[in-house]
């Protein structure tokens, strides 16, 4: 009975909640069971806190038995949060040491929304510190494994909400695209992620770690839970000056219309850049079944060809660690978090440099070193004053692109899912993995991944990704819908075919000693 | 062809307050210098008349209306301090005036 | 060690000095730069903090637009124009009282740029003061330093935080860089800080309190060999906290950067500390890495792109000026040259304007201001504006003088009752008891006692020599503790003395 519960959608969860055919306390105790018997190995999860669920489900069983109306089309579904999003209740450590603990005195905007929405979250999930890395190894806490294959990374940095989706131990997480975050450890976990439009969902209370670039989304196994979990979570906040003050773009609508599978007259674009060297040939062959099966779907598929792409990948690695090199400067363990070498004989600015040594990971400190030295005097015009005229011709190769199609496909990411250690050592290999996700973030407009069967050299999950122009984030949900309908059709859910794991028992991560206080 | 020296990798970990070690030191030397070179591609995009994006979405002049608005307690506020002294953040002593 | 001074007349025939002055404004808006927090001074620590001011992980700044206003109206009236299109920048460096370790201000694009502002000096001069512009940015927390001999930063064991202060919107106002003032330099640097406390104050959009630091000066300057138009090595002095202090700070500078360049020595370029007590400068810690604080634009706020509209509804909010209303009052209150420069240099003008402006007449607004108020302030040793008592409070009791209620004598007893704190006029006036007793009965009673004790002045008035009844009104209104309606005691007097 658990166990049929944790494989539903949080479509039917929501449906048979609300018509009390179930409870919201029975199904959060059922992925409850379900992490406590898989999370030993996968360590989707940072903290879970099974008191305040259960309560929070009582709440929505409570509201549905006195005869109120839910209080959302998701209310009393399971959700995990990536633990870059401030909790009241819980830790919010943005997988890094220098945060071990910290409890925030508030609730970010998307976290309240979820409360709101009667979302029950069981807990906050591991990601790659402040959000830096490709395959949640460079958590401070231990790497998240890949439910497809306990060796292999989840992607990153989002590698724990994309694994506790696809180890069943929740319908739905929460997770932050800056480069790919979301849609490149979907893909390789076989999941749906999705990118919102820049503006779209607020980033009050999310720990900024590219402010120009960051976006939350949704996570999910199918693209109906995803457009759901989007509604809940989207919408203009007072409290981010980027928020885009205009209604969400109708993504449930889009996602129910999809599934009819009819996509005749939707013009779609090959992006001709993101193949070659560098893709692994089973996820291209899998990445041209789907643009055929696109085709199927009745949609006119063209070849279009953005040229600054090929610039994407250096710009963001100029822009991001710039802006993460600032927002990053807070880390100093003069307010909060970690605090090492106070002997009351150093100095504050000996103490700040020695905490936030001790503190910060070396992907983390890699990226500040290289954002200092772009916003320097000297190197600001030649790195990052260029990279922001990239990313203008970024957004103008886009802008010329939906003048011809209604949406743009590519793979999600040029391979699957690697082993662990294999890129550790080699920071460029690494950066290669967000290599078709990034002029998305650059441009501000909206995309997801969507599974798209296995390789056939590896037997593991390929993405594809629909990219969508800014605020027509639903034209992305409705092409994915078709197609997942479609693949579904013809191959069964690939979700359901992620191995059982209760049998896997890996040592629990080691969590480094944290010198200091 | 951008060039990292130690010394100028001391200089950045020091505006950035990180207290690197000698090994560090040699290390983010040649990863930066490894990773400048590949991303100094974008230098050689012509696109000096290309004005630059600082922001992806085209928003101007978004305010709010100057009301109070209640925040944290002091308790609330202090909550995550290493130290505190007087209602204050307790710190080590600072070198100077900046 | 004491800096070695060139002599003044000296330094004057053989150098032009160079000024740069820069004015941080706290604005009194009602909550801070980029969040609700209240903007209050003097609180207890750490209790008008929130996510954004405090700095916290995924905190966001959202703009005050009654902030925004303010800079637009200071840069109308300064002249300025107010770009199309301004964004706000960070400016990255690490110190404990600033929590996100950078500080969101404007660099390359301020909202008000190349304005002019015109300076009165103390000696009736004018000259005027160009404006290279004014932007927003926050204020930091403040530090308090525990453990040194004096709460000093040397010596220190450790710092206290309290961030009430930070994201405090801040206003600060450039000058362009001003040459050829001679031997005036010292004093144009204290009425240009004058004339801005003043325009600020008539804007309303700061409480201009040197003292509490809202208003807050930097002094850069430099020296130019007589003969050479290239500037010499500037030094920027702060902890200039009074208008004194601008005046006393760059002429000290002046003299010491002389005598290192006249002993063949370069002047440092640094920051420099004034000390009230000693009227001297000294050195800041030299900074072992230059300064680079790697700005770059602030992600987290949109641009902010002002509308032709928007300006000029702004425009049309603009008050009188100081400079404006001093061109009116010359003419309406006839006053000479001489008259209206002793106004404006006892700071007396815009409160006897207000004074009018609450009812009273010109010529005893003037009277009380200058005279009676100029006194208290003295002997307070405070600014006159920074008396506690409002024009509205000194017109009330000049109506109350008109209206025959109260004496001069009185009036003065219920003005010291509202500068001791008890009150507005007429609270004062019961309180202390202070109305005028023309009571015919008690008055004639008082007549009489002070004509028994003075027998020989009675006999002289009864003899005709109606002067001597001054001498007895004189004794009455002693007696009376001059409550006594001084006019109906003389016509008593005469009709006792009647011969
Ligand atoms: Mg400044
Ligand atoms: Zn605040």
């Amino acid at each position: 009975m658990t166990t049929e519960l944790t494989r539903l959608s949080a479509a039917d969860l929501a449906g048979r909640i609300h018509a009390r055919d179930t409870t919201a306390v029975e199904v959060t105790q059922a992925h409850l069971d379900r992490i406590a018997a898989v999370d030993r190995a996968v360590h989707a999860f940072l903290y879970v806190d099974a008191d305040a669920a259960l309560a929070a489900a009582a709440a929505v069983d409570n509201r549905l038995r006195c005869g109120d109306p839910p209080a959302s089309p998701l209310a009393g579904v399971p959700l995990a949060l990536k633990d870059v999003f401030a909790t009241v209740d819980m830790p919010t450590t943005c997988g890094s040491r220098i945060l071990q603990g910290w409890r925030p005195p508030y609730d970010a905007t998307v976290t309240r929304r979820l409360r709101e929405a009667g979302v029950v979250i069981l807990g906050k999930t591991n990601m790659d510190e402040f959000a830096m890395g490709s395959s949640t190894e460079n958590s401070a806490y231990g790497p998240t494994r890949n439910p497809w294959d306990l060796d292999r990374v989840p992607g990153g940095s989002g590698g724990g909400s994309a694994a506790a989706v696809a180890a069943f131990q929740v319908p739905l997480a929460i997770g932050t695209d800056t480069g790919g975050s979301i849609r490149q450890p979907s893909a390789v976990t076989g999941t749906v992620g999705v990118k919102p439009t820049y503006g779209g969902v607020s980033r009050y209370g999310l720990v900024a770690f590219s402010s120009s670039l960051d976006q939350g989304g949704p996570v999910a196994r199918t693209v109906l839970d995803a457009a759901l979990l989007h509604e809940v979570i989207g919408g203009y906040d007072a409290l981010d000056s980027t928020s885009i003050d205009a209604p969400v773009p109708p993504v449930a609508q889009a996602a129910r219309a999809g599934a009819a599978g009819d996509l005749a007259g939707v013009r779609v674009g090959v992006v001709s850049q993101f193949r070659g060297e560098g893709y692994q040939p089973g996820v291209l062959r899998a990445f041209d079944v789907a643009v055929s099966r696109l085709r199927e779907l009745g949609a006119h598929v063209i070849e279009v060809s953005c040229r600054s792409f090929d610039h994407a990948l250096p710009a963001y690695y100029l822009i991001s660690p710039s802006e993460c090199s600032s927002n990053l400067a807070r880390f100093d363990g003069m307010r909060y978090g970690l605090r090492v070498g106070d002997d009351s004989s150093r100095s504050a600015e000996e103490v700040m440099s020695l905490t936030r040594e001790a503190g910060f990971g070396p992907e983390v400190k890699r990226r500040i070193m290289l954002g200092t030295y772009a916003l320097s005097a000297g190197y600001y015009d030649a790195y990052y004053g260029q990279a922001q005229r990239v990313r203008t011709l970024i957004i103008r190769d886009f802008a010329a692109a939906f003048e011809r199609v209604d949406v743009l496909v590519s793979p999600t990411a040029p391979t699957t899912a690697f082993r662990l250690g294999e890129r550790v050592g080699d920071p460029l290999a690494m950066y290669l993995s967000d290599l078709c996700t990034i002029p998305v973030n650059l441009a501000g407009n909206a995309a997801l991944s969507v599974p798209a069967g296995l390789s056939d050299d590896d037997g593991l999950p390929v993405g594809l990704q629909v990219m969508a122009p800014a605020l027509a984030d639903d034209r992305a949900y409705r092409v994915a819908a078709a197609y997942e309908v479609a693949r579904n059709a013809a191959d069964g859910p690939l979700a359901h075919r992620v191995p059982d794991l209760t049998e896997d028992r890996l040592p629990p991560p080691s969590i480094a000693e944290v010198v200091g206080r | 062809m951008p060039t990292i020296s130690r010394d100028e990798v001391a200089h950045l970990a020091r505006l950035a307050r990180l207290a690197v070690t000698e090994e560090e030191l040699d290390l983010f030397a040649s990863q930066l210098e490894m990773i400048l070179t590949s991303v100094a591609r974008v230098s050689e995009v012509a696109a000096v008349d290309i004005p630059p994006t600082s922001h992806a979405v085209g928003l101007t002049n978004v305010f709010r209306a100057d009301a109070p608005h209640p925040g944290l307690t002091q308790q609330q506020a202090l909550s995550g301090a290493y130290a505190t002294e007087d209602g204050r953040f307790r710190v080590p002593r600072i070198l100077d005036e900046s | 060690m004491t800096a070695v001074l060139m002599d003044y007349d000296e330094v004057l025939e053989r150098f032009e000095p160079v000024l740069g002055l820069e004015v941080h404004v706290e604005l009194s808006t009602a909550t801070k730069m980029f969040c609700g927090c209240a903007n209050v001074f003097g609180a207890p620590p750490n209790t008008h903090v929130c996510p954004t001011c405090l700095g916290l992980p995924g905190s966001l700044p959202v703009l005050n637009r009654a902030a925004v206003e303010s800079v637009m109206r200071i840069g109308l009236a300064l002249n300025c124009s107010i770009a199309a299109w301004c964004q706000f920048a960070r400016k990255n460096y690490f110190y404990p009282d600033m929590p996100k370790n950078f500080q969101i201000s404007q660099y390359d694009e301020p909202i008000a740029v190349h304005g002019s502002v015109e300076v009165q000096l103390a000696d009736g001069s004018t000259c005027t003061v160009d404006i290279e512009r004014a932007h927003m940015e926050e204020d930091t927390g403040k530090s308090l330093h525990v453990g040194g001999s004096t709460g000093r930063i040397h010596g220190a064991s450790h710092s206290l935080l309290d961030y009430n202060r930070a994201g405090v919107p801040l206003i600060e106002i450039v000058t362009k860089p001003i040459v050829g003032a001679g031997a005036r330099a010292p004093a144009l640097a204290r009425a240009y800080v004058t004339a801005l406390r003043d325009l600020l104050r008539a804007l309303d959009v700061s409480d201009v309190r040197m003292d509490q630091g809202s208003l807050r000066c930097d002094a850069n300057v430099s020296l130019m060999p007589r003969g050479s138009s290239t500037f010499g090595t500037r030094t920027e002095t702060k902890n200039v906290n009074s208008l004194r202090s601008v005046e006393r700070a760059v002429r000290h500078e002046m003299g010491r950067q002389a005598a290192v360049l006249a002993s063949g020595g370069e002047v440092v370029q640094e920051t420099r500390h004034f000390d009230e007590a000693t009227g001297t400068t000294s050195p800041g810690r030299r900074k072992e890495t230059s300064e680079d604080y790697r700005y770059f634009p602030e992600p987290d706020l949109v641009p902010i792109a002002p509308s032709a509209e928007w300006v000029q509804r702004l425009r049309a909010t603009l008050p009188e000026l100081p400079w404006q209303r001093r061109a009116r009052v010359r003419v309406e209150w006839s006053l000479s040259d001489l008259e209206l420069r002793d106004l404006v240099n006892a700071g007396a003008l815009d409160l006897i304007a207000a004074t009018v402006d609450a009812g009273a007449p010109a010529e005893q607004a003037r009277s009380w201001w200058v005279s009676y108020l100029s006194q208290q302030a003295n002997s307070r040793g405070v600014e006159l504006a920074d008396l506690p008592i409002t024009p509205e409070q000194v017109a009330r009791v000049i109506a109350l003088v008109d209206a025959g209620g109260l004496t001069n004598n009185l009036a003065r007893q219920v003005v010291d009752g509202i500068l001791a704190g008890e009150g507005e006029p007429d609270e004062v006036v019961a309180a202390r008891g202070l109305a005028v007793v023309s009571d015919d009965a008690e008055l004639t009673a008082a007549v009489e006692q002070a004509l028994a004790a003075h027998p020989d002045v009675a006999e002289k008035i009864r003899g005709g020599k109606v002067a001597a009844a001054g001498a007895i009104v004189g004794a009455v209104m002693k007696a009376t503790s001059g409550q006594a309606n001084a006019q109906r005691v003389r016509e008593l007097v005469l009709a006792r003395c009647a011969p």
